[in-house]
């Protein structure tokens, strides 16, 4: 208990050194712009705050760790282009002190913050960019962990024989939450011998998500890019998804989308039903793009938010700054913690719904299996209960949503 | 909306990336992991199984063991039952045959007995006769002194006899 006790109040400390960086973070760069604000007068401090905010949420070529004093500490990060001159490849270092081989980054406009270059006519145009940005590097650190972690654990069973010694180490940590989604979660959601050839993508979705979501609440170097908060992550991950869902999905699926078991007149003259049918297939995949995506990029915002009231209140006085400072590391450390929970959450969701997804394209070879175990009389409850399962997890995800 | 609208270049490397990933987790990582702790599940259902088969037969065991000790019991106490049954015949039958021979022993002793009675009343008998002989000689000799006497016997003699044998007198 006491132990307990101990290490509650030290992670409590770490994240409050936590929040502490991320406002050393924030704060010079805040602060500079307060006071450029104040100089040019007119300008409020909330336009600096939503720029801060959305060069924190947003890519960039390079990693900006912090500032002390007046020196920037970047991690520079390499270009990639493909632009009328040919590829190009350099360090975004490069292009600090102007134009590089005719490239440049973009200051408002259409292309506000991407590597541009002129045509002949003079007008902006993007050449094809495959830099390896902030949360590119981001999702490559974080892969290179989630592969170390299930490696390291797979590593364990290699060589050690599991009926003689219980996990340990890493392979005792991973093992439950392995257990966990591939017993609950995937074998619940989809039928028979199916769930053995979707659990490894299942598996590395969750574990993908989850490292992604929690790198990215660790506002210091290796975490803090805003992976899984940005669109063309949870895409990816949305159009696996799609794949594994309607590829390998069987007849009794697409019978069920084009001839669905409805009145005739709902599906013959105007194929209603259908067309609805037919745009529920992309509106899953969709849906869970969206909700990683605004989970956690409003999870990110909110605290960076409170993170500024520091920086707004500087021009309210000692007092008042000092007691919103308190009161805002409170907050912050609150949603910090909730941030835990959430990037648990969302992970657990997003591949729950996969499962729940390729389930429902696996349905009718159960149910054509099921009077078969009927017959043997004892199989049928838990066949039963089978069936049960994927619905549950489908009213939950109306409750999300 | 730059937020909204995904970037080709971090879509492209999104899946590059995420791609390897699975190819090296669904190749190296998880199957191993899964196929591991199925084999492990396996192993302890089985275990689970054996020891309740084992626990059964132990049950099982205590229970003839313990109808073994009953029957055992059971036979015990029948034995001794017997034993003293058969104590008690051997007791009666000792007794029935001691009544028998100490019956016998006193009938063959009550015969001697009479036997030698009647031998010792033949003998008292004779010698009663002999003595009754002797007493009527004397007698005899005493009142036949005289020639008259004599003579008033014999008549007295022949009478009687002729009394008490007629046929023999008339032949």
């Amino acid at each position: 208990m006491d132990r307990i006790t101990r290490y509650i109040i030290s992670l409590f400390t770490a994240l409050a050194v936590s929040v502490a960086a991320l406002a050393a973070n924030a704060g010079p760069e805040a602060a500079d712009e307060t006071v450029s604000a104040s100089q040019s007068g007119t300008e409020t401090p909330q336009v600096d705050i939503k720029s801060m905010l959305f060069g924190h949420i947003g890519d960039s070529y390079q990693w900006h760790i912090t500032q002390i004093g007046d020196k920037h500490i970047i991690i520079p990060l390499p270009v990639i282009v493909y632009s009328s001159t040919g590829w190009h490849c350099f360090m975004s270092s490069k292009l600090e002190d102007g134009p590089y081989k005719g490239l440049y980054c973009a200051e408002g406009g259409k292309y506000d913050g991407k590597i541009v270059e002129k045509d002949a006519s003079g007008n902006e145009i993007r050449p094809l960019d495959i830099s390896i940005t902030k949360n590119v590097a981001g999702l490559m650190i974080n892969s290179l962990i989630v592969v170390l972690l299930i490696l390291g654990c797979s590593r364990w069973y290699r060589k050690h024989d599991v009926l003689d010694e219980a996990p340990a180490g890493i392979a005792a940590v991973l093992e439950p939450v392995i257990t966990f989604i591939n017993d609950d979660v995937i074998k619940a959601a989809i039928p028979g011998d199916h769930s053995r050839k979707y659990a490894p993508y299942l598996l590395t979705a969750f574990f993908f998500i989850l490292v992604n979501n929690l790198m990215g609440i660790v506002p210091v170097f290796p975490g803090g890019a805003n992976t899984t908060g940005n669109i063309a992550v949870t895409l990816t991950l949305a159009v696996c998804t799609f794949v594994a869902v309607n590829l390998f999905a069987n007849r009794h699926y697409w019978k069920d989308i084009f001839w669905p078991d409805v009145p005739w007149w709902l599906k013959v003259p105007v194929p209603l039903i259908p067309l609805t049918e037919v745009l529920g297939i992309f509106t899953k995949p969709f849906a869970l793009m969206i909700r990683l995506f605004a989970n956690i990029m409003a999870g990110h915002a909110i605290i960076l938010s409170f993170v500024s009231i520091i920086f707004l209140t500087v021009k309210l006085g000692p007092v008042i700054n000092g007691t919103m400072s308190f009161i805002t590391v409170f907050f912050g450390i609150f949603m910090d913690l909730l941030e835990i929970l959430v990037a648990f959450i969302q992970a657990y969701v997003f591949t729950m719904l996969s499962a729940v997804f390729i389930g429902l394209a696996h349905e009718g070879e159960k149910t054509k299996e099921e009077p078969a175990a009927s017959e043997e009389g004892a199989l049928m409850p838990e066949a039963s209960g089978i069936s049960e399962v994927p619905e549950a997890p489908g009213n939950r995800m109306a409750e999300t949503e | 909306m730059s937020l909204l609208m995904p970037d080709t270049g971090l879509l492209f490397w999104m899946l590059v990336i995420f791609v390897v990933v699975l190819a090296i987790l669904a190749k190296w990582g998880f199957p191993v992991i899964t196929a591991m702790v199925e084999k492990r599940k396996n192993y302890i259902s089985e275990s689970l199984a054996l020891a309740r088969k084992a626990d059964e037969k132990m049950s099982n065991l205590l229970k003839e063991q313990e109808r073994i000790i009953r029957e055992a019991r059971e036979e015990q106490n029948k034995i001794l039952k017997e034993a003293a049954e058969a104590r008690n015949n051997i007791v009666r039958q000792a007794q029935e045959q001691a009544r028998d021979e100490a019956a016998k022993i006193m009938a063959e002793a009550k015969v001697q007995i009479e036997a030698d009675k009647e031998s010792a009343i033949s003998q008292i008998r004779s010698q009663v006769a002999l003595l009754s002989v002797n007493v009527a000689e004397k007698v005899i000799r005493k009142t036949l002194a005289t020639d008259k006497e004599q003579k008033e016997l014999i008549e007295k003699m022949v009478e009687e006899s002729l009394k008490i044998d007629p046929d023999t007198a008339r032949s």
